[in-house]
């Protein structure tokens, strides 16, 4: 371990100045002693940001301190292979990767903000519109725009905009895919031709309830979180809905939106999705299918490995089925959930340059394409290459080369968090018994367009 | 006095039950940390699983640094510290506190016993904001010192309180007498009081820690690394990356407690002595 | 002992107290109580005196800077919502039912600790077990226990023959909350049942000893005995898991995250989600002083009685 000479006085300041300003005594004497210990190496990772920001343009080495997370998409080895290639190409840069779990990941960025803690942080796809309009992270549409983003799905690109600027840069591309157990569907009968449209899935799902294969073919990821939202997003965009109408209003307490809410209504009264269904995650679904409890389900991508894999599944392996996600009616729009991730740079970063260059390399379609079996890239090139193909899977491809061009955003909005938690509530009721559907979605939409409190 | 045998069986049997209603989850948490994935996903459940095997703690234990193993390793790690020291600041400071309200009389002394106890009515949703910013200054975010200091102003008022009376209950005759040999307040209280009171010091001890070892929301918001981040935010973290390995979140959440259950288990036959005296007068 | 002995008696002979010793107790009782007042004060009063301050104003970003001045419009807009009122009765459902079933319980286990049982060590060391465990991880073995697919308690029902199949526990929103509570209860018991056990060894044996003299019964003994002179702990432990069960967000935060429909969230919950997710800064810290004021409330009918105690002492 090296120290290095800017960080030396940070911590011997950090204790005399506690102790004058109180404890003289032997409250203070402890404090002291404590301070040895723990101090240096604390400090590291506080207070390197503003320690390396004088360097930056001087090109001495310049220390990245960046917020990541620990679940989905890329794994915490695939960050560290990157981050090792990234200190290889730029000797200059050294990069610190934070990780937290996704639950704290919101909360996390936005303590930390005006002690500008963080570098890079990662984002999702519903935080650039508060995130940009509070200055919380970045507007860097100048930088991507120097990218050749037409060659980015644009769904992805729309993950990180706001109001036609970027809040950040797409990394984490992904969507809710129609997951079917291929031997289940054959014991009753059913022809994957029949899960092309909701309808059918119903249909599918009655037949192999009646003949008895398991109690409950479905389950839905529909806890009081963000999962509720994103199941309930596809089958809007599926029945035509739209969340918001062109002046930004809510539109979803009726036709598309109100279809969507009476479909999941319906598969629970009619016992075809697991009453668990309002207390489980997509973990928790993944883990039901791969135990072989439920036939169909919809899933992000991470369902195709871990239902594969015979450490934690009992399904064999030619019996996972990945499908585009059915349309509301036969020939009509199928789009899935947008559950993509951006990069985002802190407004806070006193090295937004170098924390620029990190976020080219890690969403360069060189790096991505080496990573495929864990998060498909953002570049479209990408699905046609034989490599890529062969690291992710055939299936896997195939399906999301269609289904990638054609996503369905949750609403930007700047208090997406209050509404979204609105919205969670209003479909838990209605899918609860409590109220029905129609008075849940005008509850919800009044709730998006309430201006809240005063702060 | 003899009890009946009825109700000598009743108590027993009464105690049985007890023991069984606290012991029974444990027990399925271990053997849960032991048993195969398969196992436990089993329906119906069997509740002797078919081989158990140690696998989840080696891989906690031999992981190499930087995956969310060893991350856990430091999370104990860090809560062993900061539990410690809040203990140490917290009674050094509260001992003192507790010898005055115990043995002084002095103006607004129930007035003051009391504000130090309110401090413990706010919820700490209420200071996390304004606590970030201070944290943000004093160059204490993302350092245990940062905790230690936030817990002790919760620890401390404990102190107080529970030491406070326990020091009312050892007879003064014994303290005069050290005085007149010449010893001063403070000699007397190290000479005399505290070595009689060590039942309700070391019960404290144990209050104390178990205050800070269970502490989750500072934590949350206050670290992020492995340099602070304590076991609570760890095992929060941890639960919900293996959401789907309920047996390892098991051999996780063991881990977490073993080290306040083994200070419990050792300290118990003083907690009673302890709070004997400490709990009564309020 | 404790409740009938220690006459307040202070330190030097009574008649000589004059004015000037008087002074100099106070001064060395300052002298004393400084470090813990800059231990626990220190940190506390500038947050303490912070989050009023931004209660008053509308303040949306984390960043410093300046803010409109609303007055006391944030908690006017708290008590105008119905999302507010139905945490708080959560809570206080939650608190009522919990604290309740923690004190009886507690008072019985504490009867057995204290009772002439064979291996009364290892009986201690047993309940001493579950208040050792950590919140978070006690909240995450219960949603795990009561899990619709694999849980334990399913697999028990089901077996025992008392459930015909699997239920989803915690899909319920009043379920889920009667749940945490279970956790919640079997977790803290402990704690009661220790602080009652030492209230029990202080009551002189031979009271028991003249109850019986007097005719009265094990039950008639126990009613007229031990619980008045349990009065005081119980009021410490009642005011100590009052004030704990008001303020839960731990455990909720682990077990159901609020859910399902918002069946579980608790005051200090909301109270998280409106400053943290929502960044409403002002009107989060304006909740945070609406439930200071509910537990004050709570307190000072505590303290009232804890008074009365102190006043006999």
């Amino acid at each position: 371990m090296k120290p290095e000479h800017t960080q030396g006085p940070e911590p011997s300041h950090t204790r005399r100045r506690f102790i004058t300003a109180g404890a003289g005594t032997v409250a203070g004497l402890y404090l002291a002693a404590c301070g040895g210990s723990s101090s240096s190496k604390s400090s590291s990772s506080t207070s390197a940001s503003s320690s390396s920001a004088a360097s930056a343009s001087t090109g001495q080495k310049v220390t990245l301190n960046n917020l990541f997370q620990q679940q989905a998409g890329y794994s915490a080895q695939d960050l560290a292979g990157m981050t090792a290639a990234f200190e290889k190409a730029n000797p200059n840069i050294k990069v610190n990767n934070t990780l937290v779990a996704y639950e704290a990941l919101h909360d996390k960025i936005v303590a930390a903000a005006p002690a500008g803690t963080y570098d890079v942080v990662l984002g999702d796809c519903i935080w650039p519109a508060e995130f940009g309009s509070k200055k919380i992270v970045a507007d860097i549409s100048d930088r991507v725009k120097t990218l050749p983003t037409s060659q980015i799905f644009p769904g992805a690109l729309a993950m990180a905009d706001y109001q036609g600027k970027y809040y950040g840069m797409p990394w984490i591309l992904d969507t809710k895919y129609l997951f079917a157990n291929g031997s289940m569907l054959k014991k009753a009968g059913v022809s994957p031709a029949e899960l092309k449209t909701w309808n059918g899935v119903l249909g599918a799902l009655k037949k192999i309830k009646s003949s008895k294969v398991v109690k409950y073919p479905w389950l839905g990821s529909w806890s009081q979180a963000e999962a509720v939202v994103c199941d309930y997003a596809q089958l809007l965009g599926a029945f035509g809905g739209k969340f918001l109408d062109s002046s930004g209003k809510p539109a979803f307490a009726s036709g598309g939106g109100l279809q969507a809410l009476q479909f999941m209504k319906a598969m629970l009264d009619q016992g075809l999705a697991d009453p668990a269904s309002t207390s489980s995650l997509e973990a928790d679904v993944l883990k039901a299918f791969a135990q072989g409890r439920i036939a169909m389900n919809l899933n992000w991508t991470f369902q195709l490995a871990g239902a594969k894999d015979p450490k934690q599944s009992r399904v064999t392996k030619d019996d996972v089925m990945i499908m585009h996600t059915p349309a509301g009616s036969a020939g009509g729009p199928a789009p899935g959930c947008n559950g993509g991730q951006p990069v985002m740079i802190t407004s806070g970063s006193k090295n937004a340059d170098a924390a620029w260059e990190f976020i080219k390399f890690i969403t360069g379609q060189n790096t991505q394409d080496g990573y495929v079996a864990d998060s498909l890239p953002i570049w479209s090139a990408s699905y046609n290459d034989p490599a890529v193909i062969k690291g992710a899977g055939k299936p896997l491809v195939s399906v999301a080369k269609t289904q990638l061009p054609d996503m369905i955003l949750r609403p930007q909005v700047t208090n997406y968090n209050a509404a979204s938690q609105a919205l969670q509530v209003q479909i838990q009721d209605a899918l609860l018994g409590k109220k029905s559907p129609q008075d849940a979605l005008n509850a919800a939409a009044s709730a998006f367009s309430s201006s809240g409190p005063p702060a | 006095m003899r009890e009946s045998p009825r109700y000598r069986i009743a108590i027993h049997a009464a105690a049985i039950l007890v023991s069984l209603i606290f012991l029974l989850p444990f027990a399925w948490l271990v053997i849960a940390s032991l048993a195969s994935q398969s196992d436990l996903l089993k329906i119906p459940l069997s509740f002797i699983p078919s081989h158990l095997s140690f696998s989840r703690y080696s891989q906690i234990f031999s992981a190499q640094s930087g995956t969310i193993f060893a991350n856990f390793r430091a999370s104990l790690f860090n809560s062993l510290i900061v539990a410690t020291a809040t203990v140490a600041i917290s009674i050094t400071v509260g001992v003192f506190g507790a010898y005055a309200f115990a043995r002084l009389r002095f103006r607004g002394q129930r007035a003051s016993l009391l504000l130090f106890l309110s401090t413990y009515m706010v919820p700490p949703i209420a200071l996390v904001i304004p606590l970030y910013l201070i944290m943000v200054k004093l160059h204490l975010l993302n350092t245990r010192i940062g905790l230690i200091i936030v817990y002790c102003t919760f620890a401390t008022p404990f102190v107080l309180w529970i030491m406070g009376n326990y020091f009312q209950t050892i007879p003064r005759e014994l303290e005069d007498a050290a005085r007149i040999d010449g010893c001063s307040r403070i000699g007397a209280l190290f000479r005399v009081i505290l070595p009689l009171a060590r039942p309700g010091l070391l019960s404290t001890m144990l209050f104390a820690f178990l205050i800070a070892w269970d502490e989750f929301l500072y934590a949350l918001i206050f670290t992020s690394t492995t340099a602070a981040k304590t076991i609570p935010v760890a095992i929060a973290e941890f639960t919900g990356r293996y959401t789907t390995d309920f047996g390892l979140q098991a051999a996780g959440g063991i881990l977490a407690a073993i080290p306040p259950v083994l200070i419990a288990v050792v300290f118990q036959r003083y907690i009673v002595g302890g709070l004997a005296s400490g709990a009564v007068k309020g | 002992m404790a409740t009938t002995a220690t006459p307040p008696t202070p330190t030097v002979a009574e008649g000589g107290t004059s004015w000037r010793a008087r002074t100099r107790e106070g001064r060395f009782a300052l002298a004393l109580l400084a470090p813990s007042i800059i231990v626990v004060f220190g940190i506390v009063v500038y947050p303490i005196l912070k989050t009023l301050y931004t209660s008053l104003f509308a303040v949306d970003t984390p960043f410093s800077g300046h803010f409109p001045w609303v007055g006391l419009d944030n908690y006017k807009f708290a008590i105008e919502q119905s999302d507010f009122w139905s945490a708080v009765l959560r809570t206080a459902y939650f608190t009522f039912v919990s604290t309740g079933f923690e004190v009886v319980f507690g008072i019985g286990i504490a009867l057995l600790l204290y009772a002439p049982l064979r291996g009364r060590w290892l009986f201690r060391t047993i309940v001493v077990l579950p208040w050792a465990l950590p919140t978070i991880v006690n909240g995450a073995m219960w949603r795990y226990f009561f899990n619709a697919q694999y849980g334990v308690v399913n697999a028990v029902l089901t077996q025992l023959g008392i459930t015909s199949s699997y239920h989803a526990f915690l899909s319920s929103p009043f379920a889920a909350l009667n749940i945490v509570i279970f956790a919640d209860v079997w977790k803290n018991t402990s704690l009661v049942a220790f602080f009652l056990l030492a209230g029990l060894t202080t009551i002189p044996r031979d009271l028991y000893e003249a109850a019986r003299v007097d005719g009265y019964g094990r039950w008639g003994a126990f009613v007229h005995i031990t619980l008045p002179l349990l009065r005081p702990v119980l009021v410490v432990v009642l005011v100590l898991r009052t004030i704990e069960a008001f303020k839960v967000f731990d455990i909720i935060y682990v077990m159901t995250g609020g859910g399902p429909a918002n069946g579980t969230q608790s005051i200090a919950f909301y109270t998280y989600q409106r400053a943290f997710s929502d960044e409403y800064f002002g009107y989060g810290s304006a909740l945070a002083y609406l439930i200071v004021l509910f537990i004050l409330g709570l307190a000072i009918v505590y303290i009232r009685l804890l008074r009365s105690d102190w006043n006999q002492a």
